[in-house]
């Protein structure tokens, strides 16, 4: 199995800096990252990938059983950082992939060292004494949502979005193509995210840990940055002037401030 | 960042035409292309038959058109500075919103006709089709975000007709997938209960044979099988139901089962053949849907020295059985004359007798192998000269690599091979491959 091409890696940066590992959250790609690379890459080496049915993924490795569930994606992230022999990597994660960071640094721990959590919510939908935002209604809304932009995702689009060498007249960036998904990996990535509940997973963390939140977040609202915070032992929280749930596009020179600073008072 | 040229803001630019208008009025009949023109920036914009949304880089709503707080059943003063478009949004299109159309937005400078539903007032979704752009400062610094929502009630419903009809369709499709696998699992267990798994081991005789299916999803209508009689001697036979599919398999198997019963009882090979000729007489004469086969049956007997092989055959209209020696020839064991089984009530088989010695091989076909289509262009046929000569090639050796080499010829004649192919060889091992 070539991972490389499986997850569409890609490695930016400075060769000889520490290891940054870029994780794109649910709904679109690595090209999340795009305000962010520029602003690490003289001092770190960058890995950037498409978790398997998102983006340039290989779509045919999908597998509803595997990725049912975030330890599916988290043996992306692991399987990732064995393919190119990663030590004590930092992990940054948007939204649910900051969750899945947790889960992969608790499996393989020699190779990350460190988290970054942007927007993080370790559960979505509300529980008893617990805040989460939604409620199951909301994630089937959600997931009628998907399935009303499904005609967007046409057949033809998919080499595209594959990346086939052999056809180039599709080479050109089709519009929307970062967030554009196959229907179907769409709503069981949707389904495992917004029916999560990691919120155990937070007090087992052992690595040093910024999390990072929007002022104004209708998916993960601050208090559920502040439970984050409070979970994980010895975390750092930064609270970033911004609205939505992508600062790294909206406030992407605080959003980069505040990872640069994280990764350099790490210990070396 | 993509940088798109905009129009001016249509409350900017509503006075700046108004003189055109004005000198245009007196000077054109109609009055109504008159109030047309009169129909000023800022009554587009309020009346347009879209909703129009202006909003900061936060989703902070500064400007909306009437139409759109109508939609909404809000007014003006609950909305302005004080929601953000999100907030207009029902909570799937919300988180909808988050992940997929404010990335894009930022990443793209536009995106358009998104699927989204209004929540309104008076708690009633309305489907639109949402368009945005991004207006960018001199700098190239993010300003504000332009909005067009679109009433998509009627194509929401036209969609969620062809959403439904194509979930239907790829349900029936996976549906039909998973009938013709079944279906397929169905045929092989009843093509293999045509056949028998293994061919019996008999002492001093090697066996071998082989099948070619023509197509996986219909049933072939070669035959064969060994087994034993008594203590000593073995049965076997060869043959060829006319037609595929169903039917010929119910008379593959039929067969089948007459011929190893027919053989118990008396193992004479015109004799066994007869009975099946009645049996497959009585079944399908006057059924409108008359059947019949080819067939050759034999008995091997041993020799009273060891290495020695005695062949008895009959043969029911089937292409003659080959003889490979040891000392490398071959030669048809002619079985001329033998009628069809089961066309007439009382029919003729040809009998044969042939004795195999160390390293002989009796091989036994069926008009698969022998009708194959060879040549460039797939026009003539493999025939009879071919095969023997084949046979005489491979003479001397054991069975399993004559049947192995006949697999091979098979292969090689690729599409040109469409029929079904049974093959069976008999043979005594050769001196020097005794242990």
């Amino acid at each position: 199995m070539d991972i490389f091409r499986r997850n569409n890696v890609t490695v930016a940066g400075n060769p000889q800096g520490p290891t940054v590992v870029l994780a794109h959250g649910f709904g679109c790609d690595q090209n999340m990252w795009r305000l962010t690379v520029p602003a690490l890459a003289d001092a770190y080496r960058l890995v950037l990938f498409d978790y398997v049915g998102c983006g340039r993924s290989d779509l045919t490795a999908f597998s509803e059983e595997r990725y049912a569930s975030l330890e599916g994606y988290a043996r992306d992230v692991v399987e990732v950082c064995e393919a190119l022999d990663l030590r004590d990597a930092t992990f940054v994660g948007h939204s649910v992939s900051s969750m899945v960071g947790v889960l992969a640094a608790e499996t393989a721990p020699e190779r990350i060292g460190s988290l970054v959590m942007v927007a993080p919510s370790p559960r979505y939908v509300d529980d008893e004494g617990y805040h989460g935002g939604f409620s199951a209604q909301d994630i089937d809304e959600l997931l009628a949502s998907l399935d009303s932009n499904y005609l967007g995702w046409s057949a033809a689009m998919a080499p595209v979005i594959m990346g086939h060498p052999d056809r180039p007249e599709l080479g050109e960036e089709l519009k929307n193509s970062f967030c554009a998904t196959d229907p179907d990996m769409a709503r069981v990535f949707a389904r495992t995210t917004f029916l999560s509940d990691t919120r155990d997973d937070l007090g087992r963390v052992k690595v040093p840990t910024l999390v990072l939140e929007c002022v104004q977040d209708v998916i993960a609202p601050r208090e559920v940055g502040a439970f984050v915070h409070q979970a994980i032992p010895g975390s750092s929280l930064v609270t970033l002037d911004t609205t939505g749930h992508c600062p790294h596009l909206s406030a992407p020179e605080a959003t980069n401030e505040a990872i640069r600073d994280f990764l350099a008072g790490l210990p070396r | 960042m993509i940088h798109t040229d905009q129009q001016p803001e249509p409350y900017e630019s509503q006075n700046e035409g108004a003189p055109d208008i004005q000198s245009h009025r007196d000077s054109t009949p109609d009055a109504a292309f008159a109030a047309l023109l009169e129909d000023s920036a800022e009554e587009l914009y309020e009346a347009a038959p879209c909703g129009y949304l202006s909003t900061l880089m936060d989703g902070t709503i500064a400007k909306i058109n009437a139409t759109l707080l109508d939609w909404l059943g809000l007014e003006r003063d609950a909305v302005l500075g004080r929601m953000r478009f999100a907030d207009l949004l029902t909570v799937g299109g919300k988180l909808y919103h988050e992940t997929h159309f404010a990335p894009l937005l930022r990443m793209q400078g536009d995106i358009s006709g998104i699927a989204m539903e209004l929540r309104c007032a008076n708690g009633d979704r309305m489907p639109v089709l949402v368009s945005s752009v991004v207006k960018y400062g001199e700098s190239g610094e993010p300003l504000l975000i332009r909005t067009t929502l679109f009433d998509a009630r009627d194509r929401r419903a036209y969609e969620e007709e062809l959403l439904r009809g194509r979930k239907a369709a790829e349900e029936a499709r996976r549906q039909a997938e998973a009938d013709r696998a079944r279906l397929q699992d169905a045929l092989t267990v009843l093509q293999k209960s045509l056949l028998p798994d293994t061919l019996p081991t008999i002492p001093g005789v090697e066996t071998a044979a082989h099948y070619h299916i023509a197509s996986p999803d219909r049933l072939g209508g070669d035959f064969y099988d060994v087994f034993p009689l008594d203590g000593e001697r073995f049965a076997f036979f060869l043959g060829d139901v006319c037609g595929k599919g169903p039917q010929a398999a119910a008379v593959t198997s039929l067969t089948r089962y007459t011929l190893r019963a027919a053989a118990l009882h008396d193992a004479d090979p015109a004799s066994a053949l007869a009975t099946l000729n009645t049996v497959l007489h009585d079944r399908y004469t006057g059924s409108g849907d008359p059947r019949y086969c080819t067939a050759i049956f034999g008995i091997l007997t041993p020799g009273a020295s060891p290495g020695r092989l005695t062949i008895q055959l009959a043969s029911g209209g089937h292409p003659p059985a080959v003889v490979l020696r040891a000392d490398g020839t071959a030669a048809f064991l002619p079985t001329p004359g033998g009628l069809l089984v089961g066309v007439l009530p009382d029919a003729h088989f040809a009998t044969a007798e042939t004795v195999l010695t160390p390293g002989d091989t009796l091989l036994l076909y069926t008009d698969g192998l022998t009708e194959a289509r060879t040549g460039a262009d797939r026009t003539s046929l493999y025939g009879d000269e071919a095969l023997l000569a084949f046979a005489a090639d491979h003479a001397g050796k054991s069975t399993v690599d004559v049947i192995g080499a006949l697999t091979d010829l098979l292969a090689s004649f690729g599409d040109g091979l469409d029929d079904d192919t049974a093959l069976l060889a008999l043979g005594v091992p050769p001196l020097t491959a005794q242990p």
